[in-house]
C-alpha cells in the first residue's frame, strides 16, 4: 500500500497506542517509538509493526508510536487502521487479513 | 448442561482497547463487544478492526462472546458482519430490528461469509434487539425468522422515544413491551433479555428492575458495567427453600431410576418433567452462582 | 569536713559511698529552669526559638551528623525541604537522612545530595524525580530501605544514631507537648515520630500551631523536646490527608477486593474477635467493603483493626463491628478525627507496631492483613518497590513486618498492568520473603503458597477460582508477552534490609 497522507488511528488511554503514519517518500520504514513499557517491550513492539508493515505491502512509511502499554493485537489494529487511512483507502481486504 | 446461561451480557465498547482486554476477569455470561452506538462514526473502522484482531488474539476463557453490529440501513453493517464472521465470535447480535426481513438479511450475509470462510453453514449464532414499537408488534415474527436466533433482546432507549414517554423507576412505560419479547421468545422456544439500566450508582433501583424482569420470566439483562454483574447473579440464584426442593427432586429421581419404580412424589407432590427440568435448572444455577451443595456445610461463598 | 555552699557539711564517705556531687546551686545543673523567675514560673518557660537557622546551631549539627525526619504529612509535607534548605544554606554537609519516609514532593533533595549537604539516606519509601535520580546513579552511598518496624529496631538498638530529629507537628505548646489532630496541618497519628523523639539526641519540634499549656492528650512529651520552632505552615492541609477516603470506582480494583474479602470470610481465621489490616491501595481498602458485607451477615466482629487508618475502618469502629484501633497513621480526615474522639481510637509507635526486637509488637497479634504489591514471582517474593522498569518508585513500609506478623498474609495485584505482569519468574526486588506470603489474590485468579496446605484445603470447599501460581504466570506472559530483562550497570543504588537489619536485596542503577 503506498501512503497518500497521514493517517492516525488509536487514543492515548491506558492499553492502547495512538499510531501516526505519514509519507516517507521512498526512504523505507522509520519507526519512532515511544513507549511506557520501552525497555521491556520495545524491540517486540519494534518487530510487530515491521511485520504488519510488511503483511500490508507498505515499503515506505514514518510511523510514529505512542504506546500506554497496548498489547501486540491492539498494536497490529490501530496500526491496520492508521495505515488503511494514511493510504486513503475505505474497503479493508478482509480475505487477506490474519 | 441444557441450555446456556445467559443472565449477564457485559457491554464493551468497541473501540476501547483496556475494556476488551478485561472483559473476561469479571465472568459475566457473555461478553458484547459494541460496534453501535458506543464507537463514533469516524472510528467505526478503528473499532471494527479493533475487537477483530482482539477477537483473534484473546482468550475470552470461555464466555460467550456477542458482536453487536451496525444496522444494514448504515454503511457499516456489511462490512461489520464481513469482518466479523472471519473473527468468529459465538453470537452477532443486531440492533433496531423491527421486522422478520431485516433478520433475513442479515443471516442471508453471514452465511455468504461462512461459506467463504469454509465455516459450517450457521455456525455464528444470532441475536436481535428490538427497540421500536414497530418492533414489539413483530417480536414473534422476528423471534422465529431464523434458526439462528438464540433470543431477542428489548432495548428500551429508543423505544421510549418513539412511545412519547421516558423511562421511570418501575418501567411501566415498557411493561408491555417485556412482556411482549418474553413471551415472544418463550413462543419461539428461544431467550429473553432486558435492557441495560443505566444509573450505575443506584444499587437499589438497579436490584429492584432486576427482580422485576427475572419474575416476569427474562433469562437475563444486559450490564453496562462489572459492578452489576454481581447483583444480577445474586438476584437469579435460586434461595436456599428452590435449592433444596430441587436436590430433593433429583435424588428421587436418582432413587427412583435405580429402582426402576415410576410414579414420584417429593414433599406429598407429584413430580412431573416440568419440575425435573426446573430442579435441574435451579442445581446449574446454583453451581453458576457459586452456592455450594450443602452437603458441604451449609457456608454461601458468594 | 568540706561544707557544701549552702554550708552544710557532708562528709566525704558519704557522697564517696552514692557517687554523688555535692550540691552546687539550685539552677546550675538544672538549665532548662530559669535562672532569672526560679523554678515557681516553670509553666511559663518556652523553648520556642525564633528561627529555623537559630534552632540548628543551638541544635549543635555539625558536619557528618544524623538528622531525622517523619512522613506523617505525606505528600504535603513542607518541613523536610524548609530545613533542608536552610541547612544546606549553613554550609553543613555530610549529613546523613534518616527519614521514615520520602514522597514524590521531596525532589529538591537532589540539589542537597548534588551539593553534598546530604551523602546518605535511610528511609522507607522513595518516589518521583528524586527516586528516578537515585535510581540512575546520583548518590556515591547506596540508600538504605527498611521497613516500619525495621527502622524502630535500628533506632532503638543504635544502628541508627539520629543527632537531631526534626520533627513537624501539627501543634504544640511552648514548652514540646505536642499531637497530631490538632492545628490546621493535622494529620493524625504521630507514630513514627515519636520515636524519633524518644531517642534522638536532640529534638526540634516545628509546627505551625502554639497551642496552650499544656497541650493534652499529647503524642511527644514535653521531656522529650529540646527546641520549638513557629514557621507558616508545616504541611498543606489539602495534601495531608484527602477528605475521607472513598472506595474506588475502578471494577477490577472492585473484583480483586471482592475476591480477597471472600478468601478471608471462607479461611479459617473468620471468626468472631478477629484481627486485620488493610493497606490504602485501592483493592485492598474495597476488601473491607466486601469483608463488612460478611461480617455483618455473619455477625461476626473484629477485636482491632491496626496500620494505617481510613475512613472505612473507623465506619465499622463507630458501628461497632470493630472493637479497638491501633493507628500508626492515619490516612484521611475522618481517621484524623477520630484519634481525636473516639476512646478506643489508640495512637500507636512504630516499634509498638512492628519493631521485631522490642519485647511484643502489634503485627505478632495479626491475624489478617491484606496488602499490595508491584511484583510478586512463583515462590511468592514480593517486590514493592521498584517498577518492572528497575526504578525505584515505592516503600517497602509495613508489608514485610505484617506479612510475617499475621496469620493469613494476602497479597492482592491485578495481574497485568499496563502490559506488565505482576506475577513473574523472577521480581525486580525483594522486600518481603514469599515464605511469609499466603495468598495471592488476582483479577485472573488466587494462588495459595503451597507452604498453607491449611488455607488451600479451607478455601477448596467454596468456589474460588484457585490456581497454582505458576497458571497465573503463564497466563500474564501469554496476553503481555515476554519482556526483556531489564539492564542494569554494576553500581548498587539502594540497599533493602530486612526487618532484623539483614541484607535482602540490592537495587542496582538502571542502564540508560
Amino acid at each position: 500500500m503506498k501512503i497518500v497522507k497521514t493517517g492516525a488511528a488509536g487514543t492515548l488511554e491506558s492499553s492502547d497506542v495512538m499510531i501516526t503514519v505519514r509519507s516517507n517518500g521512498s526512504n523505507g520504514i522509520e519507526i519512532d517509538l515511544n513507549s511506557i513499557v520501552e525497555k521491556q517491550f520495545g524491540k517486540q513492539i519494534h518487530a510487530v509493526v515491521k511485520k504488519t508493515l510488511a503483511d500490508l505491502q507498505v515499503e515506505d512509511a514514518l510511523i510514529g508510536v505512542q504506546d500506554k502499554g497496548a498489547l501486540d493485537c491492539a498494536i497490529e489494529a490501530r496500526l491496520i487502521t492508521a495505515v488503511y487511512r494514511a493510504a486513503g483507502i475505505e474497503q479493508v481486504n478482509w480475505e487477506a487479513l490474519s | 448442561m441444557s441450555e446456556r446461561l445467559r443472565r449477564t451480557m457485559l457491554y464493551v465498547p468497541g473501540n476501547n482497547a483496556g475494556m476488551i482486554r478485561d472483559a473476561a476477569i469479571y465472568h459475566s455470561d457473555s461478553i458484547m463487544f459494541d460496534l453501535e452506538d458506543s464507537v463514533a462514526y469516524r472510528q467505526k473502522d478503528a473499532a471494527r478492526m479493533l475487537v477483530y484482531k482482539n477477537l483473534k488474539t484473546l482468550d475470552f476463557e470461555g464466555i460467550e462472546t456477542v458482536v453487536r453490529i451496525n444496522g444494514l440501513d448504515t454503511p457499516y453493517g456489511k462490512d461489520d458482519i464481513k469482518a466479523m464472521v472471519k473473527a468468529h465470535p459465538d453470537i452477532i447480535r443486531l440492533p433496531k430490528t423491527e421486522t422478520a426481513q431485516d433478520i433475513m438479511d442479515v443471516e442471508e450475509l453471514i452465511a455468504q461469509e461462512e461459506e467463504k470462510q469454509h465455516l459450517p453453514l450457521g455456525t455464528i449464532k444470532m441475536m436481535a434487539a428490538i427497540e421500536s414499537p414497530l418492533g414489539i408488534i413483530n417480536a414473534y415474527s422476528i423471534a422465529t425468522a431464523s434458526d439462528r436466533l438464540i433470543g431477542i433482546a428489548i432495548g428500551a432507549e429508543d423505544y421510549v422515544t418513539a412511545m412519547k414517554t421516558k423511562r421511570s423507576p418501575g418501567g411501566v412505560e415498557i411493561l408491555y413491551a417485556r412482556s411482549a419479547v418474553v413471551t415472544a421468545a418463550r413462543a419461539a422456544g428461544i431467550g429473553a433479555f432486558d435492557t441495560v439500566y443505566s444509573d450505575l450508582n443506584n444499587e437499589e433501583g438497579f436490584a429492584e428492575e432486576v427482580r422485576l424482569i427475572k419474575q416476569l420470566g427474562f433469562d437475563g439483562k444486559s450490564v453496562i458495567s462489572p459492578r452489576q454483574i454481581g447483583p444480577v447473579h445474586e438476584i437469579f440464584a435460586p434461595t436456599d427453600k428452590e435449592l433444596s426442593f430441587a436436590q430433593k427432586v433429583i435424588e428421587a429421581i436418582d432413587e427412583a431410576k435405580s429402582k426402576g419404580s415410576g410414579v414420584i412424589a417429593v414433599n406429598g407432590k407429584m413430580i412431573d418433567k416440568p419440575i425435573v427440568e426446573r430442579a435441574e435448572r435451579i442445581l446449574e444455577l446454583a453451581e453458576a452462582s457459586g452456592i455450594i451443595i450443602p452437603s458441604e456445610g451449609e457456608n454461601y461463598a458468594e | 569536713m568540706p561544707n557544701n555552699i549552702i554550708n552544710h557539711e557532708i562528709p566525704d564517705v558519704i557522697l564517696k559511698q552514692y557517687g554523688r556531687d555535692h550540691f552546687s546551686g539550685a539552677y546550675t545543673n538544672t538549665p532548662h529552669v530559669r535562672v532569672d523567675k526560679g523554678n515557681r514560673s516553670l509553666p511559663r518557660l518556652s523553648k520556642i526559638i525564633d528561627t529555623l537557622e537559630q534552632v540548628i546551631l543551638k541544635s549543635g549539627l555539625k558536619d557528618g551528623m544524623t538528622i531525622s525526619f517523619h512522613h506523617h504529612f505525606r505528600g504535603g509535607d513542607k518541613v523536610v525541604n524548609m530545613v533542608m534548605e536552610v541547612i544546606s544554606h549553613m554550609g553543613i554537609r555530610n549529613l546523613t537522612v534518616a527519614a521514615s519516609s520520602l514522597t514524590t514532593v521531596h525532589a529538591p533533595m537532589i540539589k542537597h545530595i548534588k551539593d553534598g549537604t546530604v551523602s546518605q539516606i535511610y528511609t522507607s519509601g522513595i518516589r518521583g524525580e528524586l527516586a528516578e535520580a537515585i535510581s540512575n546513579g546520583l548518590m556515591d552511598n547506596p540508600i538504605i530501605i527498611h521497613s516500619h518496624g525495621g527502622r524502630a529496631r535500628a533506632i532503638e538498638t543504635g544502628q541508627i544514631k539520629i543527632d537531631v530529629a526534626f520533627m513537624g507537628v501539627p501543634s504544640c505548646d511552648v514548652y514540646g507537648n505536642a499531637n497530631g489532630y490538632t492545628g490546621t496541618s493535622a494529620c493524625g497519628s504521630l507514630g513514627y515520630a515519636k520515636v524519633d523523639a524518644l531517642y534522638a539526641k536532640k529534638v526540634v519540634l516545628i509546627t505551625d500551631f502554639i497551642t496552650e499549656y499544656p497541650n493534652t492528650p499529647f503524642s511527644i512529651h514535653q521531656d522529650q523536646v529540646d527546641y520549638i520552632v513557629q514557621v507558616d505552615q508545616v504541611g498543606d492541609p489539602a495534601k495531608i490527608s484527602t477528605g475521607a477516603t472513598r472506595y474506588t470506582t475502578n471494577p477490577r480494583d472492585i473484583l480483586i477486593g471482592s475476591l480477597a474479602a471472600q478468601v478471608i470470610a471462607c479461611s479459617g481465621y473468620f471468626e468472631d474477635g478477629f484481627s486485620l489490616q488493610t493497606g490504602s491501595g485501592g483493592a485492598s481498602l474495597i476488601t473491607t467493603k466486601f469483608l463488612r458485607e460478611y461480617m455483618e451477615k455473619q455477625n461476626v466482629h473484629a477485636s482491632w483493626a491496626l496500620g494505617g487508618i481510613n475512613a472505612q475502618l473507623v465506619k465499622m469502629h463507630e458501628d461497632g463491628l470493630i472493637k479497638r484501633l491501633l493507628d500508626v497513621q492515619s490516612f484521611d480526615s475522618e481517621a484524623i478525627r477520630s484519634i481525636g474522639a473516639n476512646r478506643y481510637h489508640s495512637e500507636i509507635d512504630a516499634s509498638y507496631y512492628a519493631n521485631p526486637l522490642n519485647k511484643g509488637c502489634a503485627v505478632n497479634k495479626l491475624n489478617v492483613v491484606v496488602l499490595s504489591a508491584l511484583e510478586i514471582d512463583t515462590n511468592f517474593n514480593v517486590n514493592v518497590l521498584t517498577g518492572s522498569d528497575g526504578i525505584l518508585r515505592g516503600a517497602s513500609g509495613g508489608h514485610s513486618d505484617t506479612a510475617i506478623g499475621s496469620g493469613l498474609s494476602i497479597v492482592v495485584a491485578p495481574l497485568i498492568r499496563g502490559r506488565s505482569a505482576s506475577v513473574v519468574n523472577d521480581i525486580q526486588t525483594i522486600i518481603t520473603p514469599g515464605s511469609t506470603v499466603d495468598v495471592l489474590v488476582t483479577d485472573r485468579g488466587i494462588a495459595v503458597n503451597p507452604r498453607r496446605k491449611d488455607i488451600a484445603e479451607d478455601l477448596s470447599r467454596y468456589k474460588l477460582p484457585i490456581v497454582p501460581i505458576q497458571v497465573l504466570k503463564e497466563k500474564a506472559q501469554k496476553i503481555a508477552g515476554i519482556p526483556e530483562p531489564i539492564n542494569f550497570e554494576k553500581k548498587v543504588v539502594a540497599v533493602v534490609e530486612y526487618r532484623d537489619g539483614t541484607v535482602l536485596d540490592v537495587v542496582r542503577q538502571v542502564k540508560a
